[in-house]
């Protein structure tokens, strides 16, 4: 099965693809230190336009600044949308703060995703995550173990963090493991009530129990982290072809023509964020000095 | 020489692979360990004398903190081996070890291991390429461990 390389188009707008619509904040969840989930509905009162798995929103935190951020939440649940934000600099700073009733502003959806429902059945899928990296894939991983408990694949879940306080979609995942799915989830350092691994991700993916022939894998976090989990995974004998990787660049137009993202022909805002590392391991993971 | 000993070593990861009589040779020098959950294994400081190939349970690795209890920083599972101090001077564990659950290993004693290797060379390498597959893999962890991704990450710094 070859991924299909089309394009997902911005859902129509009345103003354009580069003006944010209006969206207040519903919901704000916590999730571990310095990471929070917003959940928004447009003001106007329309549905939030439909997204597929692994695509970004462009978020306004109006009089700040603009910031890409991946949508978290469910592609079924039209009248909202999640955004899980990591506080690391003004524009997700004042997201992270933003109370409810906020309005900010949302640009999207826009970039390639997953794309798990062209995922053939039968071979099972290894999905990786370090972080934040678990946000694009919440929602894939709703999909996926949903498919899994129809006997259409076997998931199994890595999960990486620094510490066990900061093991994002605790509940998710363990909601996860109890539908039936191979659920990991280790830290970098283990702290006392701890009853998982501590190493990082890629210790784990040497004695994952799945089936290498024909195997999908998606993966997000770091990029170093990406890098090493791809060369396992290899080593494992899936197909570069078939393992996905989410890239973070410098997004900014997510529509392709202000060239910020560029990452050699890529524009990762309308060719990514999600490729496949077949081919891009060559460009992305020798890249210098970006 | 034990035969369950032998049995368990003949399907041991670690050992797969390797060419034939090295399961036989190391049995020899080999005995079953077993260790309660909490119980170490390995004790920091203690003579390394034995090398430790995990059957069953998972092991804590752990280092102690100045301001007392320790800093787990590792997890050990089946199929692998826990501890590499025997393998290079001053020959004393340098962290602990501690069983997070019932742990059944194969304790193999690194004298008697030494003695016999010195009369079979080839199998002598043929462990020690894959002692340092094995270090090679451990040591990469480690430098990513070192680097704290999720701490540095690679998040738009907007």
């Amino acid at each position: 099965m070859t991924i299909r390389a089309e394009t997902t188009a911005p859902a129509e707008r009345d103003r354009g693809p580069l003006t944010p619509e209006p969206y207040r904040v519903v919901g704000r969840t916590v999730e571990v230190g310095d990471v929070v989930t917003l959940s928004l509905e447009p003001c106007d009162a329309r549905a939030a336009p439909p997204f597929s798995h692994g695509q970004f929103n462009m978020v306004t935190a109006f009089g700040v600044g603009e910031v890409a951020v991946s949508i978290a939440g469910s592609t079924v649940e039209r009248d909202r949308i999640e955004h899980s934000v990591r506080d690391v600099g003004a524009v997700t700073h004042a997201l992270c703060g933003a109370a409810v009733g906020t309005v900010v502003g949302l640009r999207g959806p826009f970039g390639r995703g997953w794309r798990v429902e062209q995922l053939p059945d039968g071979p099972d899928v290894v999905v990786v995550a370090g972080g934040i990296g678990l946000a694009p894939l919440r929602s894939a991983l709703r999909d996926l173990v949903a498919r899994e408990r129809d006997g259409r694949g076997r998931v199994f879940v890595v999960a990486g963090a620094r510490s066990p306080d900061q093991v994002l979609y605790a509940d998710d995942l363990d909601g996860w493991r109890r539908s039936g799915s191979h659920v990991a989830v280790t830290v970098d350092v283990g702290t006392p009530g701890w009853d998982g691994p501590v190493g990082v991700v890629t210790t784990l993916l040497t004695d994952l129990p799945f089936e290498p022939e024909g195997a999908w894998a998606l993966t997000c976090g770091p990029e170093i982290m990406m890098r090493f989990v791809a060369r396992s995974l290899v080593g494992r004998g899936v197909q570069p072809r078939q393992i996905l990787v989410s890239l973070e660049r410098n997004m900014q137009c997510g529509i392709g023509i202000c060239g910020h993202c560029q990452l050699g022909p890529l524009l990762v805002c309308r060719d990514g964020p999600v490729v496949p590392y077949g081919g891009v391991a060559d460009r992305l993971f020798l890249e210098r000095g970006r | 020489m034990s035969e369950t000993v032998q049995k368990i070593l003949h399907a041991h990861p670690f050992l797969v692979g390797l060419p034939e009589g090295t399961g036989g040779l190391i049995a020899d020098c080999a005995r079953i360990a077993t260790f309660e959950p909490g119980e170490l294994l390995l004790t920091e400081g203690e003579p390394a004398d034995t090398i430790l190939l995990l059957q069953h349970g998972r092991v804590a690795v752990e280092a102690h903190r100045p301001a007392g209890g320790s800093l787990w920083i590792e997890t050990i599972g089946p199929g692998h081996l826990v501890g590499l101090s025997w393998a290079a001077p001053p020959f004393h564990w340098q962290f602990d070890a501690r069983a997070l659950e019932p742990v059944a290993a194969v304790a193999i004693d690194v004298h008697r291991l030494r003695a016999e290797l010195g009369r079979h060379p080839e199998i002598g390498v043929a462990l020690l390429d894959r002692m340092v597959e094995r270090l090679v893999a451990r040591l990469q962890a480690t430098r990513l461990q070192l680097l704290d991704l999720h701490a540095l990450g690679d998040d738009d710094p907007r």
